[in-house]
Order: structure tokens, then C-alpha cells, then sequence
């Protein structure tokens, strides 16, 4: 119901109805002193669900998961100082990956602020290089329209995550205003760009249809963006082969046969081998990040670049691009099919159907082969099993590691938003309260987060917010002993030089996930992996905490070493397991 | 190559120092920057001048294109314009340097602000060499003070910095 211009109401009052007005579900939140009048405000309603987390870094991490599963907004409410500073990681993280967020953080009152008042902190200050925007209300009568406005930054182009702090003083439930929230706002500094510039796609669209080694190079924009319908009929209308990046992946079903796996340090060989030797790579919604470009001055050699994103300091930040086209990538896809579908020439059937022979070729290393004999459980038959028995449809997050590289090349994504993970920032400590989030958006999907006993325990805590909100997720822990990833590293660069990369005392999962009235399992053969997920999956209203006991030694391939182009990866060696004959 | 870039900012707390992080957290440099208000007092004006390779200059008008609070800005470089700067000097001088000061002052069309029995305090405006040439005329040792506003510009004819 719309409240009437004639209500009177409380800062804290209108903050609530505000959210209610801009049709927010949840927050998640934590209480503290300088957001008691908000948390008051809350207690009087029920059409905005409150989800207390156990740490502030959990419920950004959880608000962010349900935004990137469902593209609507996530939104957190925190205390000032430390439920503040608590908060900035989660914020890093959505900023990296371009996450709408409204972060509302409680201040001291207007009046103690600069006095290093207690629990102040400049939280305006120490968020600015890791948000889109950053508010501090300083006005009641401003605040609705500060909310709209954050919520119109953080949702409009380049998504991300926006803070508004809001002094106690502002939350005074004593002074009551007029309220309204306006239906929309309209700010002279700020109008992102929706269409793509016509001169530019006609550019592009000639290039693409020249091309005679053309991929097709896509990122986290497109599902950003909501074009995956958009780039599947584009990507099927030329028949190019298509490569997602780690944010990218499901834009383009997984299964296609025009689907060449992810690129870049740890993609396959067919799609980086593709990229290298390409004639024409289309960029779409990509940000040519280092994990994906490898050695600058050695990407794509050959290729003219064509470059479609809605920010335009995305454009030749890195790799300098023939055409830049500017805009939404749905509208510029849009455009450009048009365009193709009108085009009197067609893409060339024999230099494609050459380029397809090259890149089977290349396939036919089976780059992700890995040794299916070994009495180990192999982590990613671990993966291969997860999506077996979640038939490719589950959610999953992850955490940050070797556990988040395999999740990412063993489970088959058809589908954009499905998979949820920290690919910018790479945050260790993402994936349980994400996987929260998640469930929380789709109660009847099933959940899994692929972790490892490293990252889990970074915001393991949340596993008592998983009790109470009753959200049954299923957690996958590649117990590997080690902090995988750095050790990996370590064996590669440092002569296995282990240094504080390993997990000495873990704690028994099965007993930690029982205390915190969960059910936990320990998976130690690889014949036990099946029938285990089949049974955790069945218990549809319990959280199931799967110990899986994984081969040690494992490393992730294929992988592009730094400072090596794209060409030159590093490919399993004999049966799969580490070249460190120590460890094994 | 130097560039000047001239910014139309909201005049609110906090909007320097966006601008001011922005450079620092990607590592731009600052050669001056200077701010005050415009005849709309809900905006600012910033110049900056900033030095770097075209493509990093590229990156920092994108980048502060991409700051909320912007609202417009220009490169001066790119177009006919003119630029100044305003400097105050403190100089030591007594008895028969006075003299020769005051024809110096005279030759950079400077204007002498403040006169005790040892100092003067003199002005001078004009682009950022003609500044440099001042100091560079005056005995070093003499020179108690400097201060310099850093260079402000505005371009030619029509063209322009406006909403």
C-alpha cells in the first residue's frame, strides 16, 4: 500500500517503509547501539523479513548471494564501527563482481560525529574505493529520497553495492516528518548508458561476419545484464564457439556443443588455445581481468577485438580494443541480430567449419581428465558426482581455492545464476552465508556449497543462522588438509616450500555440523560419494554437512602459470596426481 | 604529457576527497588541484592537472567520469584555452635590493601586497612558466616564502565547461 504524503513518521520508521516501498524481501542484519531505533522500527512490522546473521561479514555475504541469484538488489543492515568495518569485505566483494547492494550502516548521532565518539568510525570514508556510491544522511527529510537514490545507483548500469550511513540522531523516533517516497529520481551527474552506439555495431557486426577464427568471449555482464537468451541465439545464429569466464559461466548452457569450457589461468585448453589463435574475439560484458588475459602482451595475438560493456572505463583499460561499443549488452545484442539476421552476407561456412576441426582437435586432449581409478576420492569426481545427483539444476556457491576452480570446470552450469562465487575479490569465507541468501530467494531449489576446510571456517558461524531461518543447504567440503590453492603454488613456484599453507587441527566436521543441530556425514571412499550426496539431497528440510575426504595431493589443471600467454598452460602430468612425490 | 582537466562537481562533503582517492587508489599522479565554488552554489569547480601517457590519461577521465558526484569535465589540453595561476612571494630584502625587487614586480606585472622594514609580499599572476620564471629571477636566498594556487583554466570562445 502506498503510504499518503500526509503520514508522519520517524527516520527510522521511514527507513522500513521505504524498503517495504521498494519491495525489499529481506535485510540481513545485526543489531547494535547506533541502529536500536531502526531495529525498534523493524520489530513493528512484518512485511520486510529481518535475517540475523552471527558475524556482519555473513550477512553481506548472504545478501549478496541472494542478489546474484535472484538480480534484485541485496540489502544489509549493520551498526556503526565495528558492525561497519565488519561489513567492508562483503562490500569488496559485490563491488569486484558489480553486485547490486544497499549497505545501510548506523552512525553516531550527528552531533558526537569527528569526536571519535564510541563504536564511530568514518564509515562514508573507509568504504568509498569499494563502493559505486556512498551516502551520509544528514537530513530526515532526505532520507527516503537518499534510499530511492542508493537503490536507483546500485541497481542501473554497472551494478554495485551502495552504503548509506545513517547518524542515530536521523532515527529519532521522537521527530516525525512528512513522508513520500518518490517513484523515481533523477540525478544530473549520473546517466548510464543503455543503448550501444549504431556506427559502432554496424562496425562490429562486419567484423564478426569477416571473421574466419572468431570466439566469442563472455563475462558476469551478460547475466548482469540479463541477456543469456540474448547470447545464445546470437551465439547460435553465427555458430562461433563460445568461452565464459568464472563470472560468465551458464550465460551459455554448459552443454552446448558450441560451448568450449571456461578461459583463462585455470579454463581449458580448447578455449584458451582458441583465444590465442583467433582472428576476431567479441568481448561481451568481460572485463579482460588478468586471471583471464594471462601475459598482456601475449593475448590473442592475432585477433581484432570487439568490446561490448555498459562502463565505459571497462573499455582498453587493459587490452586495447578495436571497436568499443557502449551500452547494455541486451540491447546491444539486440541491435546486432538485427543487424546479422539482415545482412547480406553469412558467416564463412569453410573457415568456420576448419576452425571447428582446429578446436576439436584441441579438445580431444581431454584437458579435464583426471585418474578415475585412484582409491582416493578425487575431488572432482566429487564435483562430477554433485552434479549427478543435482541432475546440472542445483544452486551452488563457493568459497575461494582449488574446491571453487573445480566446482567451476566439473559442474556443468546451463543456466545463468546458478553458480555464485567470489571471482574479483576472491573471498574465502563467501559461500555458506551466499548459499543462506540463496535459499532463502528459492526455498524449493536445491542449494549446495562446494567449500573447503579452510574457507568454511571463515564464517562458519553462519551455520547457526542456517538453524534458525531453516534454510537447508547442503555443504560440500573438500577436506583436503591443506589450504589448496596456496599450496598448489607453493609446489609449483617455491619448491614445495609448504609454508603455513596446511590445516594441522581441523575440527571434526561431523560433530561441529551435529552442535550446531545440523546433520553431518564423513565420505572417505570414493564409492561412498554417491549414495552420501543422493542421501544429504533427500533430506530436503535439514542443512547436511558433507566431510568429503579428498586426495591431498590433487592439484588444479590446466593452468596458465604467471607471466605466461595463453598458449603455454601447464597440462596434467601422467595419472593426475601432484608432481610432488612427497606428498603422495 | 600534461593534461589539464577541469571538473563540474556536486558541491557536497566528501566529493574532494573522491576525486583525491580516486588518483590514489589507482596510482594516477596529482601535479595541483584546486576547488571552489561556481556561480551555482550546489557545484564546484575542480582543475587538475595531471601528467601521464594518453592511455592512462584516457583511464583517468573515464574513471572520473564514473564517479557519481561528477557531473561534467573537460580536458583543457585538447582545445584552445587559456590558464592561470596565482602565486604570493615572501621575500627578504633590505636597503638596496629594494629597489631592484620592486622593477622585477614590475616586469612580471606583479603587485606588491605587503611591505615591512625587511619583507615584501608580492603577487603575480599568469600561466604556471611565467611563475617559475619569477622564482627562478629572485636570489634564492631571499625567498622566505612561496605559495601557489595552481593553475585554474577556462577555454576560448564558446566552447566550455556548463551545464
Amino acid at each position: 500500500m502506498f503510504i499518503e504524503v500526509s503520514v508522519e513518521l520517524s527516520g527510522a520508521q521511514i527507513l522500513v517503509q521505504s524498503l517495504k516501498d521498494e519491495g525489499v524481501e529481506y535485510i540481513f542484519g545485526y543489531p547494535g547501539g547506533a541502529v536500536l531505533h531502526l531495529y525498534d522500527a523493524i520489530f513493528q512490522q512484518d512485511a520486510v523479513k529481518h535475517i540475523l546473521v552471527r558475524h556482519e561479514q555473513g550477512a553481506t555475504h548472504a545478501a549478496d548471494g541472494y542478489a546474484r541469484a535472484t538480480g534484485k538488489p541485496g540489502v544489509v543492515l549493520v551498526t556503526s564501527g565495528p558492525g561497519a568495518t565488519n561489513a567492508v569485505t562483503g562490500i569488496a566483494t559485490a563491488y569486484m563482481d558489480s553486485i547490486p547492494m544497499v549497505i545501510i550502516s548506523g552512525q553516531v548521532p550527528s552531533p558526537v560525529i569527528g569526536s571519535d565518539a564510541f563504536q564511530e568510525v568514518d564509515m562514508v570514508g573507509i568504504t568509498r574505493p569499494c563502493v559505486k556510491h556512498n551516502f551520509l544522511v544528514k537530513d530526515v527529510t532526505k532520507l527516503a529520497e537518499t534510499v530511492k537514490k542508493a537503490f536507483y545507483v546500485a541497481t542501473t548500469g554497472r551494478p554495485g553495492p551502495v552504503v548509506v550511513d545513517i547518524p542515530k540522531d536521523i532515527t529519532d523516533p521522537n521527530i516525525k516528518v512528512p513522508y513520500k517516497y518518490p517513484k523515481k529520481v533523477v540525478m544530473r551527474s549520473y546517466n548510464p548508458s543503455v543503448n550501444g552506439d549504431k556506427e559502432q555495431i554496424k562496425k562490429a557486426v562486419e567484423l564478426l561476419l569477416e571473421a574466419r577464427k572468431p570466439v566469442i568471449y563472455s563475462g558476469g555482464g551478460v547475466i548482469l545484464g540479463e541477456a543469456s537468451e540474448e547470447l545464445t541465439e546470437f551465439s547460435r545464429l553465427l555458430g562461433y564457439p563460445v568461452t565464459n569466464t568464472l563470472m560468465g559461466l551458464g550465460a551459455y548452457p554448459a552443454t552446448d556443443k558450441q560451448f568450449i569450457g571456461m578461459l583463462g589461468m585455470h579454463g581449458t585448453y580448447e578455449a584458451n588455445m582458441a583465444m590465442h589463435e583467433s582472428d576476431l574475439i567479441i568481448a561481451i560484458g568481460a572485463r579482460f581481468d588478468d586471471r583471464v588475459t594471462g601475459k598482456l602482451d601475449m593475448f590473442c595475438p592475432y585477433a581484432k577485438i570487439i568490446h561490448i560493456d555498459i562502463d565505459p572505463a571497462s573499455i582498453s583499460k587493459t587490452v586495447k580494443v578495436d571497436v568499443a561499443i557502449v551500452g547494455e549488452v541486451k540491447n546491444v545484442l539486440e541491435q546486432m541480430l538485427g543487424m546479422i539476421k539482415d545482412h547480406k552476407s553469412k558467416p564463412h561456412k569453410k573457415a568456420l567449419d576448419e576452425w571447428w576441426r582446429q578446436i576439436d582437435q584441441w579438445r580431444s586432449l581431454q584437458c579435464l581428465e583426471f585418474d578415475r581409478a585412484s582409491t582416493l576420492i578425487k575431488p572432482q569426481y566429487a564435483i562430477e558426482q554433485l552434479y549427478a545427483v543435482t541432475r546440472g539444476n542445483a544452486y551452488v556457491t563457493s568459497d575461494v581455492g582449488q574446491h571453487q576452480m573445480w566446482a567451476a570446470q566439473y559442474y556443468h552450469f546451463d543456466k545463468p545464476r546458478r553458480w555464485i562465487n567470489s571471482g574479483g575479490l576472491g573471498t574465502m569465507g563467501f559461500g555458506l552465508p551466499a548459499a543462506i541468501g540463496v535459499k532463502l530467494a528459492f526455498p524449493d531449489a536445491d542449494v549446495a556449497c562446494v567449500t573447503g576446510e579452510a574457507s568454511i571456517q571463515m564464517c562458519i558461524q553462519e551455520l547457526s543462522t542456517a538453524l534458525q531461518y531453516k534454510t537447508p543447504i547442503k555443504i560440500i567440503n573438500l577436506n583436503n588438509r591443506y589450504m589448496g590453492m596456496v599450496r598448489q603454488w607453493q609446489e609449483f613456484s617455491y619448491e614445495s616450500r609448504y609454508s603455513h599453507s596446511y590445516m594441522d587441527t581441523i575440527p571434526e566436521f561431523v560433530k561441529l555440523a551435529e552442535a550446531y543441530g545440523h546433520v553431518g556425514m564423513r565420505i572417505d571412499k570414493p564409492e561412498e560419494v554417491r549414495p552420501a550426496l543422493e542421501e544429504a539431497f533427500a533430506l530436503k528440510d535439514r542443512t547436511v554437512f558433507l566431510d568429503i575426504i579428498t586426495d591431498r595431493t590433487e592439484n588444479v589443471y590446466p593452468m596458465i602459470e604467471a607471466g605466461k600467454g595463453h598458449h603455454d598452460m601447464k597440462l596434467r602430468v601422467a595419472t593426475g596426481t601432484s608432481t610432488d612425490r612427497e606428498l603422495a | 604529457m600534461r593534461h589539464i582537466i577541469s571538473i563540474l562537481i556536486e558541491n557536497e562533503s566528501g566529493a574532494l576527497s573522491r576525486v583525491a582517492g580516486l588518483f590514489s587508489a589507482r596510482g594516477y599522479n596529482i601535479e595541483s588541484l584546486n576547488v571552489a565554488i561556481t556561480e551555482d552554489s550546489s557545484l564546484s569547480r575542480m582543475t587538475l592537472v595531471t601528467r601521464g601517457s594518453e592511455h592512462i590519461v584516457e583511464q583517468i577521465i573515464k574513471q572520473l567520469n564514473k564517479l557519481i558526484d561528477v557531473v561534467k569535465l573537460i580536458d583543457l589540453a585538447e582545445s584552445t584555452h587559456i590558464e592561470r595561476e596565482l602565486m604570493m612571494v615572501k621575500i627578504k630584502t633590505t636597503g638596496h635590493t629594494r629597489g631592484e625587487i620592486r622593477s622585477l614586480a614590475e616586469i612580471f606585472r606583479g603587485k606588491i601586497l605587503d611591505v615591512t622594514a625587511t619583507t615584501y609580499v608580492i603577487e603575480v599572476t599568469g600561466p604556471s612558466e611565467k611563475l617559475d620564471a619569477f622564482v627562478a629571477a629572485i636570489a634564492p636566498e631571499t625567498i622566505l616564502e612561496v605559495v601557489r594556487s595552481g593553475p585554474t583554466g577556462i577555454s576560448r570562445g564558446e566552447k566550455g565547461l556548463s551545464l
